[in-house]
């Protein structure tokens, strides 16, 4: 049954000038939060997501905003929804991150790997991490989201992947590289074409 | 899973489209693909928290969070209204997020080369909770319009951005503020693009005696509606 008694009010762009609120760090400035999530005493394996943002015309959006949300290490939300006693918060990790894209277009991410966390009918997910795509040219924001392309047996059974067709899952599963500084993971989203990357009505 | 945790969906008879051609910027930029439907787990159901820890009281009063040596020019406002959900439902302890130009429409931005004056008392970013009963007020200077390079002679209407998470990463909205009586509104194709004329409407604030600061700031009220619960919420 319906039960709206009033109107949700209509999104509008982030435009090219949020970096003073949302991104200050390049401003002398401290943010809610930054791009980088993990910091030494946060538990789990250390990785960076790196990636382009780009257009149809194969320019770079090199003036958008990318927020990430994620389960810490052990698949846990820092997040009152999320009350699993059996899985251990981490006080030394919040799971939000925001990055505005460079000249290239590119976002990067310091942070760790999540957990699996139950989805549809408590079947669990592959480790993923939620985003929010924004800028200049965009009314509405976007959701997407990031798998690992290591995790192939968690990533087969996952319920959110296996609802794609096959041809498009490619754009939403990082690949892993092993660096001498760590684990990084590449995935480049693309707003249109070809390779446009899965954006999901959540 | 229980359903009652569940958020309403965007509604796309309210939410601008992704492209709108009006607004140049979204022909390269707009996702083309049908959208994939998403089941609201807890990847969606929970989301980012920020407390009191997060903002101090001069974080929502533009006319001092960048003062120097002394006031910013411009008319000053003092802003208030109630967030709520699409059940009527005030939404509390949730962090609003505002950006703006300063008096002569110029950001405080290294990419605004808008030949206007920057103030060097006011650099037109804030944040603040809603109050128990959703409430949120907050005071800065009006911002100027500016031009953009969408046609010739765009200008935008005069406006205030503001970011909100709401209680999840779904009810995340990004929207912008206006003023009643702007002339520029009926031109502007980011303002046009919602495709239902009063909720477009609902984004122009109100001029109210009742919220302005005698001898001080001219008041407005706007007022922000987040996406509610699924299930009817229980009553008692």
């Amino acid at each position: 049954m319906d039960n709206r008694k009033m109107q949700q009010t209509p999104g509008q762009t982030i435009g090219p000038y949020f970096a003073y609120c949302l991104t200050p760090e390049g401003y002398g400035r401290k943010g809610i939060t930054s791009n980088v999530l993990a910091g030494p005493a946060t538990k789990g394996e250390h990785i960076r997501i790196t990636g382009r943002l780009i257009a149809g015309d194969g320019s770079p959006l090199d003036d958008a905003l990318v927020e990430v949300w994620q389960a810490n290490a052990a698949g846990r939300y820092a997040h009152a929804a999320d009350n699993r006693a059996d899985v251990a918060l981490d006080p030394a990790f919040n799971g939000f991150g925001r990055c505005q894209t460079d000249k290239d277009g590119r976002f990067t991410f310091d942070t760790v790997k999540p957990g699996r966390v139950p989805g549809q009918g408590n079947r669990l997910q592959a480790p993923h991490i939620s985003v929010i795509i924004q800028s200049r040219g965009m009314l509405s924001h976007a959701f997407t989201r990031i798998y690992f392309g290591d995790e192939t047996k968690a990533n087969d059974e996952d319920p959110v992947l296996n609802s794609i067709e096959a041809a498009r899952r490619p754009t939403v599963i990082a690949r892993r590289e092993d660096t001498p500084g760590g684990a990084v993971y590449h995935l480049d989203i693309h707003m249109q074409g070809d390779q446009e990357t899965v954006f999901f009505d959540a | 899973m229980s359903d009652s945790n569940t958020y309403l969906p965007r509604d796309w008879g309210l939410q601008p489209p992704y492209l709108y051609e009006g607004y140049k910027s979204t022909v390269e930029r707009s996702p083309r693909k049908p959208l994939v439907p998403l089941p609201q787990t807890l990847s969606e159901l929970t989301g980012p928290v920020y407390g009191h820890d997060a903002v101090r009281e001069i974080d929502s009063d533009l006319t001092k969070n960048g003062a120097l040596n002394g006031q910013p020019l411009g008319q000053r406002i003092k802003v208030t209204g109630r967030v709520t959900d699409e059940n009527g439902r005030p939404v509390p302890n949730a962090l609003i997020e505002i950006w703006q130009a300063n008096a002569a429409g110029r950001y405080v931005h290294k990419v605004d080369n808008h030949d206007a004056p920057l103030d060097p008392n006011f650099f037109g970013a804030g944040r603040f909770l809603t109050g128990p009963d959703g409430r949120y007020t907050f005071r800065s200077i009006r911002p100027g319009e500016y031009p953009w390079a969408n046609h010739h002679k765009a200008f935008r209407p005069a406006h205030i951005h503001f970011s909100l998470f709401g209680p999840s990463f779904v009810t995340r909205l990004v929207t912008q503020m206006y003023f009643p009586g702007d002339p520029l509104l009926p031109l502007d194709p980011i303002f046009l693009s919602i495709p239902d004329v009063n909720a477009r409407n609902r984004l122009i604030s109100r001029y109210s005696v009742e919220a302005t600061d005698a001898d001080f700031a001219l008041g407005y009220e706007y007022d922000i509606v987040l996406r509610g619960s699924k299930a009817t919420p229980m009553e008692g």
